[in-house]
């Protein structure tokens, strides 16, 4: 069971990154979890609430998305998704493949945080032109 | 107070990785070759090191090893009896070994000595599949006892691996051990993997396992 210390981390890059924001809480943390990424999900969401105590995470609501594995098919010339990850074939040809394609991933996607208010404009603009949500003042009227 | 989506794409074991990656760099620098061993709790991992490390000694090839585990020094002292240098790691209850923990530990170690360095994990066939150690290869163990079965039930770490290796096999027959299964589930979680079949009790499969390592290492000095 190292999902704990897997939360710790989720906890260490997303406050990191809150910080160097200058976000004053992280209400949501999106994070990618693969197949084959050894971590089990329910042991993670429960670690989360855990690890996030008594920091901008407190509160906050983890965001799973789950991706199958996919492995490449030389016969069928393509990336196919497969149905279990206790059978390495292709669900079309039933061709054994271990070409992992996806299925290892576990990172941190993305954050969602909120910044504090500033009257002269949106100070922390970012150019990388980053979603932004339930925000009802377009950016675009703050700017001078 | 506004809200905002901050993008990051951060891998979560990054650290980690980053200092197996730094680790891997020195032990290659100095011609070493690491193997990592994983499998469940007493499938047999310390007596095929003990023998692994024993008959290394006869041939006069230098190895060392790094052990982990929860809470004793056992493995540790029984591998000592074979003569090269072994190094306990106590995880403290922590369950799988990390990337420092190897480094911290092969400090005072001058590694330009040894050919081979091993790496035996924490029995435990889940957590130790996520964290990179440095390792050149990832060697899962499978004892006759334990059930054909096992690839299926544990597929992360049989995939995460580079070999395989059926262990106990002077047993197979009292555990009516179906040798066909198992390799079959093995491929199934890991199509081409290649496998063997040891016994560290008699010795049967030791040699093959001791060649195989051989061309691991050929292999990777061909790339360096």
């Amino acid at each position: 069971m190292h999902e704990l210390s897997i939360a710790y981390s989720v906890v260490e890059i997303a406050t990191q990154s809150a910080m160097e924001a200058g976000a004053t809480r992280v209400k949501e943390v999106y994070v990618r979890l693969g197949a084959l990424s050894g971590v089990v999900r329910g042991a993670l969401e429960f670690s989360y609430e855990v690890a996030c105590a008594g920091t901008l995470l407190e509160g906050s609501r983890l965001v799973v998305r789950e991706l199958p594995a996919r492995v490449y098919c030389a016969v069928c010339a393509r990336e196919v998704e497969l149905p279990s990850v206790q059978y390495f074939c292709c669900p079309v040809c039933d061709t054994p493949s271990g070409d992992l394609r996806q299925g290892r991933e576990l990172d941190v996607e993305a954050i969602e945080v909120d910044l504090p208010g500033d009257e002269r404009g949106n100070a922390l603009g970012d150019e990388d032109g980053n979603a932004c949500v339930g925000d009802s003042q377009g950016d675009s009227e703050q700017e001078r | 107070m506004e809200t905002r989506v901050l993008e990051i794409r951060k891998g979560i074991l990054n650290k980690n990785d980053e200092i197996a990656r730094r680790l891997r760099e020195r032990l290659h620098a100095c011609g070493l070759l690491t193997i990592n061993l994983v499998s469940s709790p007493g499938s047999g991992k310390t007596a095929f090191l003990q023998r692994t490390l024993r008959m290394l000694r006869e041939a006069r090839i230098p190895a060392a090893a790094l052990v982990g585990d929860l809470a004793t020094d056992n493995d540790a002292k029984r591998l000592v009896e074979a003569g090269v240098p072994v190094k306990q790691i106590n995880t403290d209850g922590r369950c799988h070994l990390e990337a420092q923990m190897i480094s911290d530990h092969l400090a005072d170690w001058d590694l330009n000595l040894f050919e081979y360095l091993f790496i035996e994990n924490v029995g435990n066939l889940v957590c130790p599949s996520s964290y990179d150690l440095g390792e050149d290869v990832r060697v899962v163990l499978l004892s006759v006892t334990e059930g054909e079965d096992k690839p299926l039930k544990y597929p992360n770490i049989f995939n995460s691996a580079d070999i395989a290796v059926i262990t106990k096999m002077d047993l197979a027959e009292a555990c009516e051990f179906d040798l066909e299964a198992a390799q079959r589930n093995i491929r199934a979680v890991r199509p081409g993997m290649r496998i063997l079949r040891t016994s560290s009790k008699s010795g049967a499969g030791m040699e093959d396992w001791l060649e195989c390592l051989a061309q691991e290492k050929s292999a990777r000095a061909a790339v360096v």
